[in-house]
């Protein structure tokens, strides 16, 4: 703990503390215990099996490739993956809940202890706990906005897979929150268990905060329901943290409850307190045989594991001498550090297996394009990075044009907006529009005489010791020849020139 | 056909060598079992018939016996116990909260039944949800038993499948099929004179079965001959992957495994089923299976099942438990009956007060009780670890023997009107064969003899897991050496 995590009240200095529950739905074509398809948008109602729709007689069966999921999201969170869980009925009415029950792992999850590392804001790394993860059902959507009288019932996401991976609370801060939730939604899609997608739900956070003084017991927790946005987490929370130390330093009590964040004003409002909270029920579902897996199915999924975030941040940084702070720029998403190795792999320096110092100089500045004009580029256009006009492949030529001076950076500036318009590789670029620098000492060297015949006053005062005037001849220069003088060959022949 | 009742006093046997003979068509055999079944209306054995389907599909079968692509069970007309799910029939499990339900799919038991050829007269009645041992629970009235007592006052067919069991025990149709939850096939084919035979947890597909206790829930048939009884299980059985808890094994040949010895066979009495006020004339035809068994070859011996006295109490919660959250999804949103209310809440409490019945009001409650905070540990978690207690018990059992004799129920069956008035009493009626459900083996009731006052009982059977064969094998002896023949006591309990 660190004291700036600590929140100032009117009576004193309070720790925060908070545990977050994820729901992410898993990526698979069908549903967790029937065959009706998934996909997002659909019109309602039209992904929907009797299994899903709560039909009698109707039974449950399990899709394996959603185990599979779990598995490989249990092994990226570095969990114990139980060999053997069961799945638990939890009941409770709702119009949108067909079974009455909704299918979950209460008392054997299929995944236990494990931990996500978050990067904190000062540089330092921090281990979060997660206690477990489990599989459950999705519920459908009530539509309660389209008439006066009446609600709407979709079934189209009853049935989805979600994953419930639920943290310690071992979280001090809204900072610390939103890291965490950003490193896990990373996680899983570098896993590709699930989109990460808060916007359409496909990952939504329940938040349980309380305060106390620092070394104290915890205190009473509220439960900050479906935060749709990494954004407003920081901000319920925050709201929260200030209504509950508000309260405790007026006298009052924090009362254990359920609110809702609302987004418009920014503040949580009671759901429903603990004397309203459901009583569930919850049974090992008669349906469902206990989940068994071998070891040898964890073994193959363990070994088909992509190279996480964390793996790859270090990878990068100590192979390559990338800035850690590119690193974690590069790995924040996959797609991100995708293109990132495949411009890699199209350098001249990989390509031919040069030196590892070209190689590291190859890469960082692949790195500083990437993260610098391309990413801006992407940000003016709106696109994401797959969207991009421009290719791994033609990025790398850039750069190789820069690490071999045919062109300056200054050119390759113009030379990439160029790319970005047409999607022309930028060899074709530099050679219609005779863009390669002069590095002929020929040319340079008239045009330097020219320049400084130009400014043979100039010239006296540099000689006499004005300094200073040299980056104006370089300039000069530059002008003369249209921004492609070589800029090291330029300098190395005016000092001669000068001296 | 000279006698109306000639073709319907067939066994399945002889009615499959009568067409396979040609000696008459399936036409004709569904036309006479639709008649018997006209005739024997008042038994309210049906709660639907589909008897105009009957003869369409009789006529399509006497079409594949003349082209020679004879199914295993080709025109045999059966009942379907109206708890299977048939696709564009209406399925009601005797509720009013399903009173117009029409199911857009099949079960696999009678999809795997109508595929071995059999001709559905229709859906029987049963408890309402299968909750009941008398077929008093059905929101369609009660079913009635051919049997009568001295008065001539019809008895209870039993339950809960009392529709199956009326409907074969009055020839009305040949065989039927049953689930059984806690003795729901082996007690109403007691009370009624017939063969039932409820297969190992997992045997029998529950895809499409309306579900009362899924971990107890399984289906079997119901028939007046223990041959009988194997050609049907020999069509229901099978692994399901729509059933995740069906179990892999192999359907063997069940009409040769029938056939058999009992030499050298071990058959235990367990000691706590010598119950203290079991009636004599029972004791007295418990002892007499004994000894049927032993002249076969068999040695009987006392066992032990010392748990067994907690069997009813732990299936009364495992059940209701179960059933309180298999019976949320009839909530008037989707399917059913709906009575419109102000709220979502109003709609719910509407709607299932209107549409479930007192005995399943009854176990939704004790089952929503049992699992909810603070009483889930003293209930459900202590029945369920009785449950795994009694397994044990019988594994314990059966290591000493091969089978296990008891009567199918502690009594022959009571009048309509004279059933007992308390629900708990009415619960002992599952005595001898709850504990075969929560253990998950399978059970045959075969009928033994008469009770005091000329009413029928039976002796049930109980094997190891997907020991069937050996259960039809000992089964055939008691049948065989029945006081007074099963078809006999039938046709003559039909008569009066």
């Amino acid at each position: 703990m660190t004291t700036s995590d600590l929140f100032e009240g009117q009576t004193g200095l309070w720790e925060i503390v908070i545990g977050v529950e994820v729901h992410a739905q898993v990526i698979s074509q069908a549903k967790l215990f029937s065959s009706a398809p998934t996909a997002f948008g659909a019109a309602p109602n039209t992904q929907v099996s009797c299994v899903d729709a709560g039909f009698p007689g109707m039974l449950p069966t399990l899709n394996g490739f959603c185990v599979e999921q779990a598995v490989k999201t249990g092994l990226g969170l570095n969990a114990q993956i139980h060999l053997r869980s069961q799945f638990d009925r939890k009941n409770y009415f709702y119009a949108d809940l067909p079974n009455g029950y909704q299918i979950s792992q209460l008392y054997h999850p299929i995944v236990g202890t494990g931990y996500v590392d978050i990067d904190k804001a000062d540089g330092t790394a921090k281990r979060i706990g997660v206690t477990r993860l489990h599989l459950e059902q999705d519920a459908g959507k009530s539509i309660h906005d389209q008439s006066p009288t009446k609600s709407f019932i979709d079934l189209n996401r009853a049935g989805v897979a979600l994953m419930e991976i639920v943290s310690e609370p071992d979280m001090r801060s809204a900072e610390e929150v939103m890291a965490y939730i950003r490193k896990l939604r990373t996680i899983l899609r570098y896993l590709e268990t699930c989109d990460g997608n808060m916007e359409e739900g496909s990952m939504r956070a329940d938040v349980n905060v309380s305060v106390r003084r620092p070394g104290e017991a915890l205190g009473t927790r509220a439960e900050i329901k479906n935060v749709n946005s990494v954004r407003y987490i920081g901000q319920a929370i925050a709201y929260e943290v200030d209504r509950q130390v508000t309260l405790i330093e007026n006298g009052q009590k924090v009362v254990q409850e359920t609110r809702l964040f609302d987004a418009q004003k920014g503040e949580t409002r009671s759901m429903r307190g603990k004397e309203d909270a459901h009583d569930y029920r919850y049974f090992p579902d008669p349906d469902l045989p206990p989940l068994v897996i071998g070891q040898d199915l964890v073994e193959r999924i363990r070994s088909q594991m992509p190279e996480l975030p964390d793996a790859k941040k270090k990878r990068l940084i100590h192979d390559l001498s990338l800035a850690p702070y590119d690193a974690d720029v590069i790995v924040a998403e996959r797609e991100t550090a995708d293109f990132f190795e495949e411009t890699l792999t199209c350098l001249k320096a990989f390509q031919e297996n040069k030196a590892e110092n070209e190689k590291a100089a190859a890469a960082k500045l692949a790195a500083n394009w990437l993260t610098g004009d391309f990413f801006a580029a992407l940000n003016r256009s709106g696109l994401s990075i797959i969207q991009s006009p421009i290719s791994a492949a033609h990025l790398a030529e850039l750069v190789d044009l820069i690490l071999t001076n045919v062109i300056s950076g200054r050119i390759a500036k113009d030379v990439f907006l160029e790319m970005w318009d047409s999607t022309h590789p930028p060899t074709r670029i530099v050679e219609t529009k005779g863009l390669q620098q002069i590095t002929d000492t020929g040319a340079l060297e008239a045009s330097i005489n020219q320049i400084l015949a130009q400014n043979a006053d100039k010239v006296a005062e540099y000689r006499s010791g004005k300094d200073k005037l040299f980056g104006f001849f370089v300039g000069q220069v530059m002008k003369a020849t249209g921004g492609k003088a070589n800029p090291a060959a330029l300098n190395e022949l005016l000092l001669k020139k000068l001296n | 056909m000279t006698d109306k009742s000639s073709l319907t006093h067939l066994t399945i046997t002889q009615a499959l060598e009568g067409l396979r003979t040609k000696a008459f068509s399936a036409l004709e055999l569904t036309q006479a079992h639709v008649d018997r079944a006209q005739e024997t209306a008042p038994l309210n054995a049906f709660i639907t018939t589909t008897f105009e389907q009957a003869i369409e599909r009789a006529k399509h079968s006497d079409l594949r016996l003349a082209k020679g692509e004879t199914r295993p069970l080709e025109g045999i007309p059966i009942g379907m116990k109206d708890l299977f799910c048939t696709k564009g029939i209406r399925t009601t499990a005797a509720s009013k909260i399903l009173g117009d339900f029409i199911p857009p799919y099949e079960s696999t038991i009678s999809q795997k039944l109508l595929e071995a050829g059999t001709i559905s007269l229709g859906k029987t009645n049963l408890d309402e949800f299968a909750m009941g041992s008398a077929n008093l629970t059905s929101a369609f009235g009660p079913a009635l038993s051919p049997w009568k007592d001295g008065a001539g006052t019809h008895c209870v067919p039993g339950g809960s499948s009392g529709g199956s069991t009326a409907a074969v025990a009055s020839f009305s149709a040949m065989a039927a099929t049953g689930t059984d939850t806690g003795g729901s096939i082996r007690q109403p084919a007691s009370f009624t004179g017939l063969v039932g035979l409820k297969p190992t947890y997992g045997r029998c597909s529950r895809y499409g079965v309306i579900a009362f206790a899924s971990s107890l829930d399984q289906a079997g048939p119901i028939t007046r001959t223990v041959e009988d009884c194997a050609l049907m299980l020999q069509a229901m059985a099978g692994y399901d992957t729509l059933d995740a808890t069906s179990v892999n094994v192999p359907v063997p040949d069940y009409l040769q495994e029938m056939k058999g010895s009992l030499q050298g066979l071990k058959i235990g009495l367990p000691t706590q089923c010598r119950l203290d006020d079991l009636r004599p004339d029972v004791a007295a035809l418990w002892d007499k299976a004994a000894d049927v068994l032993t002249q076969a070859g068999a040695h009987v011996i006392p066992i032990e099942l010392p748990l067994l006295k907690y069997a009813l109490p732990a299936y009364y919660i495992i059940a209701p438990a179960e059933a309180s959250s298999n019976l949320a999804r009839y909530d008037g949103v989707r399917y059913g009956a709906r009575v419109e209310g102000d709220s979502l809440d109003a709609l719910y409490m509407n709607t299932r007060s209107a549409g479930f019945g007192d005995e399943v009001k009854r176990r939704i409650f004790v089952g929503t009780y049992v699992l909810s905070s603070g009483y889930y540990d003293a209930y459900y978690v202590r029945a369920q670890k009785l449950r795994a207690r009694m397994i044990e018990d019988f594994k314990q059992a059966f290591s000493q023997v091969d089978l296990i004799l008891t009567p199918s129920a502690p009594t022959p069956p009571f009048v309509i009107g004279g059933e007992p008035k308390d629900p708990v009493t009415m619960y002992m009626n599952d005595i001898f064969t709850v504990s075969a459900n929560l253990a998950g083996l399978p059970g045959i009731s075969i009928p033994f003899g008469l009770s005091s006052e000329h009413l029928p009982l039976g002796m049930q059977l109980l094997a190891p897991a997907f020991q069937e064969g050996l259960l039809l094998r000992a089964g055939k002896v008691l049948y065989d050496n029945a006081e007074t023949h099963p078809l006999t006591a039938l046709k003559e309990a039909n008569r009066k």
